[in-house]
């Protein structure tokens, strides 16, 4: 029977898109805001938190009356990862739809894809996206939440030195975010002294890598880093393990769900990488300032959807960046909107603590990664 | 006569929309990339349809239009159209050198080379970073200018794109009328039979790929200076896959089936986007049941259909 | 010299599991001249169920063969509801309606199990097993074995059962098997239930080593079509050879030249391969169909 509702209502949806052609009827003072996640296809696993994320905390501040009275409708759709189909929903958003705000981009490619778009038809962007290329150099309405891949390279450099780790194997895949944090670490291991003796790659969906890593063994390299996400490094994880290497091996924070820990196993363990404090909020001292945020989206996301993500935490610190850039604002005008998101100062979200200006679109240091280590099947916060 | 009667018909429809409804989402925006794809299905059908040729890579001579624009101008400051130039002439030399080889080979065989030609070249545009930006792609390109007219909004682009559209569908309308176009539909209909009439079957078909291939190349081109951004994902080969559907579901061998078909897959998404999670599954039953019970083709099969109640009315008064 | 050995073993392992996957493609190619490319799609929803079977409280063999049962069930609604109605269409059509089934089987795979990554358990021990210098996992010896065993009762199958030389008339020629008293309907239903079991098969085999989701069959699908043709399509040791051939292609690719490249460099050489033998390794060439 329900199921026959479900029919019903969305044949209903069909004919009412296919007559209008115009969506719905916008109401004086809501505040629009546009999305477009990669919820389907190779990153779902970061779209759908995010997604869920939006839906559940958007379904919240609107049933406590909304940002000063005014609700918040959203617009959402899935362009599967694919840029193409970020560019023309976006279009959507902004040409059909008429959104005062978009949250979005999964992918680094999807958020690069749509730039010049928000750009020119200036409206607010906050990109959900790990490229450092997004908001640097800066655009005027263009803002990211998740760490950058430089900041993920600095942060397993800055641990290889304290280590003692001068030469390092490099393994990527061949995604977006694969091949950014592989431009990222080529770039900067020089300035930590240290020397990337292998650059091996592998294709996202591929079902072994044993051939690469024989590759890197046969180096002298003191260390492996992977840059990925999805199966693949789960797979680099079970592969290294099977060849006997024993080198310290370090993941990006594209692994930062259980999901990589269930999919390697023991073969997880030892592992570390560089992440938000989200995955370890429970280890955080109580005077951090985060602890209490982090605990409280932990909660009200588990209780709905099951295990947490650092992923969807992004879409959270978008979403309450834009709230308060509203609250502060006073108005749904859109180039308001974007001076104040760009004022947002000392603002606790579950990446860090955000200190956004003019010269800096994403307001975080390095501090708000934290270097994590897998021991048991576990997170286990280092510093 | 009849024939053009029907372009005409279809060519004022075209222009005349965006007159009517100038600030119409689904004219302005999903028109492009309507246009495009429409363009790709008819060249594509010139291949399969007519030629008899299966190909299952025919976005990869679109992207290396797309790239070759958007390197070229960018990397190299080379004014748009010349760089238009130098990618079609690419792959004219490119797809010249492939056609005998790949040619000779058939069915199954022919739809595997060209899957693998393809997917080399996406890999290509994911793997040489330096040269194409890789995943992320390359954007930023310059602007077209027609005549010193900069082609710089949706409205510009719509009349470019459609009238690049209309001129590969009157192209191809009368390379069916043609004399090469019977020796076309000779190759489909019987290679050998072809060969005793005197017509050199691997000529034909060598120049119809290449034909094809450069049609694909300028709409490249042009698609990558209308998106201003080029990257790998446009060029996969799940876009070759859903080109040759485009041209199997409005029906081979048919120009305005191609045209059906490729409307009917670009406009269903933009459609079918309320059902969200039902999305791929609404859209893989549609594509099935429409092949199963109209295994010509939409246009091929309803034309035919609407010719057989003609007659049985012209008969029965 | 060590790294060209663990090269062969990680191509073999590999290439195993493309001949598996290509032989799902030859057993429906065989009995009615289609490629279907559902193929891939069979091999996830062999793995998937039974990750969603276990999770359930069924054993691992109990959920295994139900799995692989609810996978022919699967095969055999798709001979019946897409392929049998469509019978006057042209092999390209069938094609798309093969591609319209993937994608339709992927979108029910979507709404039923969602978009997770799931992994089986390895069937035996997880101890990487030392040959020199080189290592393999026990899951991969495995993979082999079935690999083997499934060419094997296939080819019985085709060359001395009554059933699957009925099969193969079917796709010689249709009408003739009919007229000599072939069930060709049911020999085409026995075809896709097969094939799709097989492609269940496949994906138990496989989950343990690369994980499952519900668009990993598009892949594997694909590089199972590739060995396919590779070996020459409809042939069953060819399937195997085409499969693991590409499989060391890939990997010694990967070793000795590059492995951004690996997959170019594996598909020029089916090019190259095509172009000195166009039906294939081990094809008969094909009479002139499309």
């Amino acid at each position: 029977m329900r199921f026959l509702k479900n029919i019903v209502t969305l044949l209903a949806a069909f004919s009412l898109v296919l007559l209008s052609g115009t969506g719905m009827v916008q109401a004086k003072d809501t505040l629009k805001i546009g999305s477009f996640l990669a919820v389907t296809g190779p990153a779902s696993f970061l779209g759908d938190p995010e997604l869920k994320t939006l839906q559940m905390y958007i379904e919240e501040i609107n049933a406590k009356g909304g940002i000063n009275g005014h609700k918040i409708e959203f617009v959402h759709y899935d362009t599967k990862g694919k840029a193409k189909e970020a560019k023309n929903f976006v279009n959507r958003l902004i040409k059909k739809d008429k959104v005062d705000v978009i949250i979005g981009g999964t992918t680094s490619g999807n958020s690069l894809a749509v730039i010049d778009i928000v750009e020119k038809a200036k409206v607010p962007f906050i990109s959900l996206a790990g490229s450092i290329k997004i908001v640097e150099p800066v655009k005027k309405w263009v803002f990211k939440t998740p760490h950058t891949d430089k900041m993920a390279a600095e942060k397993i450099f800055a641990d290889m030195k304290k280590r003692g780790i001068k030469k390092a194997a490099l393994i990527t895949g061949n995604g977006g975010f694969d091949k950014s944090g592989r431009a990222q670490c080529l770039a900067l291991a020089p300035k930590y002294g240290i020397e990337i003796v292998a650059d091996e790659k592998y294709g996202n969906a591929d079902t072994d890598m044993t051939t690469q890593l024989t590759k890197i063994r046969a180096t002298d390299a003191q260390a492996i880093i992977n840059f990925g996400f999805g199966k693949a490094p789960a797979i680099v994880a079970k592969n290294i393990k099977q060849l006997g290497i024993k080198l310290p091996v370090y993941e990006s924070h594209g692994v930062a769900s259980k999901k990589f820990i269930e999919l390697a196993g023991d073969a997880a363990n030892g592992i570390r990488l560089p992440a938000a404090a989200l995955i370890v909020a429970d280890q955080l001292s109580d005077k951090d300032p985060q602890k209490k945020v982090l605990l409280a989206y932990k909660k009200k996301y588990e209780a709905k959807y099951g295990p947490v993500s650092t992923f969807g935490g992004h879409a959270y610190d978008a979403l309450f960046i834009t709230v308060e850039a509203v609250k502060r604002a006073g108005t749904i005008d859109r180039a308001k909107i974007r001076d104040e998101i760009e004022k947002t100062h000392g603002f606790v979200g579950t990446g860090g603590i955000f200190n956004m200006s003019p010269t800096d679109h994403l307001g975080l240091n390095l501090d708000a990664f934290k270097m994590i280590e897998i021991q048991n099947g576990n997170w286990k916060l280092l510093y | 006569m009849k024939r053009l009667s029907g372009f005409a018909i279809f060519a004022a429809v075209c222009l005349l929309l965006p007159v009517i409804f100038p600030d119409n989402y689904y004219v302005t925006v999903v028109g492009l990339t309507i246009f495009v794809n429409v363009t790709l299905a008819v060249s594509l059908n010139l291949l399969m349809g007519y030629a008899g040729q299966i190909s299952l890579g025919h976005a990869a001579f679109f992207g290396l239009g797309a790239y070759s624009s958007a390197i070229l101008t960018i990397k190299y400051g080379l004014n748009p159209w010349l760089a238009m130039i130098f990618g079609a002439a690419l792959v004219l030399c490119l797809s010249y050198v492939l056609s005998r080889p790949i040619l000779r080979l058939k069915g199954h065989y022919l739809a595997m080379a060209t899957l693998g030609l393809g997917i080399i070249v996406h890999i290509f545009f994911v793997q040489a970073d330096e040269l194409t930006g890789g995943p992320d792609g390359i954007s930023g390109l310059p602007t077209l200018s027609l005549f010193g007219v900069p082609i710089d909004s949706d409205i510009k682009w719509y009349f470019v794109l459609c009238s690049y559209m209309l001129l590969s569908v009157l192209f191809s309308l009368n390379i069916a009328d043609s004399r090469a176009g019977r020796a076309l539909s000779a190759v489909h209909g019987s290679e050998i039979a072809a060969q005793m009439m005197g017509i050199d079957t691997a000529k034909v078909k060598s120049y119809i790929f290449v034909f094809s291939a450069l049609m694909a190349t300028i709409a490249g081109s042009l698609f990558a200076h209308q998106q201003d951004f080029v990257s790998p994902e446009s060029f996969s080969f799940f876009f070759s896959i859903e080109l040759v559907t485009m041209v199997v579901l409005g029906g081979l061998g048919s120009t305005f089936g191609a045209v059906m078909g490729a409307f009917i897959l670009s406009i269903l998404p933009e459609v079918l986007i309320v059902f969200e999670d039902f999305e791929v599954l609404i859209f893989g039953l549609i594509l099935m049941v429409i092949m199963i019970f109209l295994p010509e083709g939409l246009f091929v099969s309803l034309k035919n259909r609407a010719a057989i109640m003609l007659s049985k009315r012209e008969s029965g008064s | 010299m060590d790294q060209l050995l663990q090269f062969l073993i990680s191509g073999l392992t590999v290439g195993s599991i493309y001949a598996l996957v290509a032989l799902g493609f030859s057993i429906i190619y065989n009995a009615s001249d289609v490629v279907n490319f559902a193929q891939g799609e069979f091999v996830m929803i062999g793995a998937m169920s039974a990750i969603f079977l276990m999770k359930a409280g069924l054993s691992y063999p109990l959920a295994a063969l139900l799995a692989i049962a609810i996978t022919a069930g699967v095969g055999l609604a798709l001979e019946k509801f897409a392929i049998e109605p469509a019978k006057n269409a042209t092999v390209v059509s069938t094609i798309i309606i093969t591609i319209g089934a993937s994608i339709f089987l992927r979108g029910a795979a979507l709404l039923i199990w969602g978009k997770e990554i799931y992994g089986l358990p390895p069937f035996t021990s997880n101890n990487p097993i030392k040959i020199g210098n080189a290592t393999i996992l026990p899951q991969n010896l495995w993979v082999m074995l079935g690999t083997a065993v499934t060419v094997l009762a296939v080819k019985y199958f085709f060359d001395r059962t009554k059933m699957g030389k009925a099969i193969l008339a079917c796709s010689y020629n249709k009408k003739a098997a009919y007229l000599v008293g072939i069930n060709v309907k049911k020999m085409l239903l026995v075809a896709y239930g097969l094939s799709a079991a097989l492609g269940a098969a496949a994906g138990l085999l496989v989950t343990p080593i690369t994980f499952m989701s519900y668009g990993a069959g598009v892949m594997l699908g694909l590089k199972g079509f590739c060995a396919a043709i590779l070996g020459g399509m409809g042939n069953s040791m060819g399937a195997v050879l085409g499969g693991i051939l590409l499989g060391i292609v890939e990997t010694v690719g990967a070793g000795f030249i590059s492995s951004g490249y690996k997959d170019a460099i594996a598909f020029f050489v089916i090019l190259l391969v095509l172009f000195i033998k166009p039906s294939g390794i081990l094809g008969k060439g094909e009479a002139e169909r499309v």
